[in-house]
């Protein structure tokens, strides 16, 4: 069994430590907020401007001035602040956020990633998911493994025009746990039920297998 | 205009000066925290040709958006674009220019220019099609990209509070690129909420000191929510 958007967030937030700073981008990534471990204290980081951001606001309490990189309107925890926009990306281009995931159409053994534009597309921009993948240490990419038409999305090289070059060392697919140094694919653990070769096919890159792959528990 | 107060009274005197051709700094993320009265008087101008450095152009009859349909801005200086149909027309009809500039590259760029920084290094769009052309440098093995700093002719900005010498709050996330639009621009015009006097606002609470600000307009506000989300 492939694993749903909701298994794959689930996987991510496995990676979660208590007391991290973390960026969270939109989409499937967006979803890792909901497994955050109760005895767990972890600060979301919005990029518009917001260091501890909240659930959406029951419809009573929804205030314009309090949105997220989304758009949406958000609340803010106790112990939030907020800044502007040079404020939150030198957090992120400084290194000070733990932990960013973010989605992606395609990523490669040199460990870039291209995620922001498919030429002959109208392109709507890159937001601030350049600046995420070059200022953080720790990133995981949430994506599906391979196209409809079985075209892997690990490639050996990206075709698509890049996000970030060599930044990329951790991706959580719908089949797999991937994790990207040394030129190569290492495959850490499986989906449950998707066998080793299913993976192996799917993965265009060279990819390291251990003898035994652990398949995730949910 | 007397001293150091910097209250205008009407919209035509906020933005007298702005002509065809000019570059305008806009302080706002989406919808949130943009200067709503002073787009209006700008599309009432009709200036045109204009270059517009601002994270997004607004959606369809909101915000920005109401220069697209009166064909006002030539090009936009921006990190993302994709909330309005017009916008996509007039980019594919050639009409209109668009620059797409990484968020936090943005931000420094409006950031460095208000400080007299000229350009700046950055690692950001390093290997992708933004690094293309730029001149690169390595620092401690990494290899950065240089960036140009950059000032508008006048900056547009929305505020919360402000003092009749142009001290600035702003609320919550209707900050994001508002403070660094301040110090961007040639003229810089604040609208906002509320205009108290000099000493109303707790000095180490002031975001953007008056210093940056030539001119400041009591405004009334819509604002529109782009994406309303909530829980039940």
């Amino acid at each position: 069994m492939t694993l749903s958007r909701e298994q794959i967030a689930q996987r991510v937030a496995r990676e979660l430590q208590d007391g991290f700073y973390v960026n969270l981008g939109i989409g499937i990534p967006t979803l890792v907020a909901n497994y955050i471990p109760a005895d767990m204290e972890v600060m979301l980081q919005s990029e518009n401007g917001l260091l501890g951001m909240g659930p959406f606001p029951h419809p009573n309490a929804v205030d314009p001035d309090m949105i997220n990189a989304g758009k949406q309107t958000v609340t803010a925890v106790t112990g939030a602040s907020i800044f502007s926009s040079a404020e939150s990306f030198a957090m992120i281009r400084g290194g000070h956020v733990d932990l960013t995931v973010l989605g992606a159409f395609e990523v490669d053994i040199e460990g870039n990633i291209a995620s922001w534009m498919i030429p002959g597309k109208l392109v709507k921009g890159m937001g601030g998911a350049m600046d995420l993948v070059a200022g953080a240490e720790n990133i995981i990419v949430t994506m599906t493994h391979a196209s409809k038409d079985g075209e892997s999305k690990l490639l050996n090289r990206c075709n698509l025009p890049l996000t970030g070059a060599g930044c990329i060392k951790k991706v959580v697919t719908d089949l797999a746990y991937v994790e990207i140094h040394d030129g190569k694919f290492w495959l850490i653990e499986r989906a449950p039920g998707v066998s080793v070769d299913t993976i192996v096919k799917l993965t265009e890159g060279p990819i390291v297998v251990p003898e035994v792959v652990p398949e995730m528990q949910f | 205009m007397a001293g150091l107060n910097k209250v205008v009274t009407s919209y035509d005197e906020a933005l007298a000066g702005l002509t065809d051709g000019m570059t305008i700094i806009a302080g706002g993320f989406g919808l949130c925290g943009i200067p709503e009265g002073l787009i209006a008087q700008i599309k009432k101008m009709g200036t045109r040709q204009l270059t517009v450095v601002s994270n997004n152009c607004g959606v369809d009859g909101f915000g920005l958006g109401i220069l697209l349909e009166n064909h006002q801005i030539k090009k936009m200086i921006s990190s993302y674009v994709g909330e309005n149909a017009l916008f996509e027309k007039q980019l594919l009809s050639g009409e209109l220019e668009v620059e797409l500039t990484p968020q936090g590259t943005l931000a420094e760029k409006m950031r460095a220019g208000g400080a007299g920084i000229p350009a700046f290094y950055t690692a950001t769009g390093y290997g992708t099609p933004i690094g293309e052309g730029k001149e690169v440098r390595i620092f401690n093995g990494r290899p950065y990209i240089l960036e140009e700093a950059i000032r508008g002719d006048f900056a547009i900005v929305k505020g919360w509070k402000a003092d009749t010498y142009g001290n600035v709050i702003y609320r919550h996330t209707a900050m994001n690129f508002n403070p660094m639009a301040t110090t961007a621009g040639k003229i810089t015009v604040v609208e906002v909420e509320e205009i108290v006097a000099p000493g109303e606002l707790p000095m180490d609470h002031v975001h953007t000191p008056g210093i940056y600000v030539d001119r400041v307009i009591q405004g009334t506000f819509e604002k529109r929510i782009e994406r309303l989300t909530t829980q039940a």
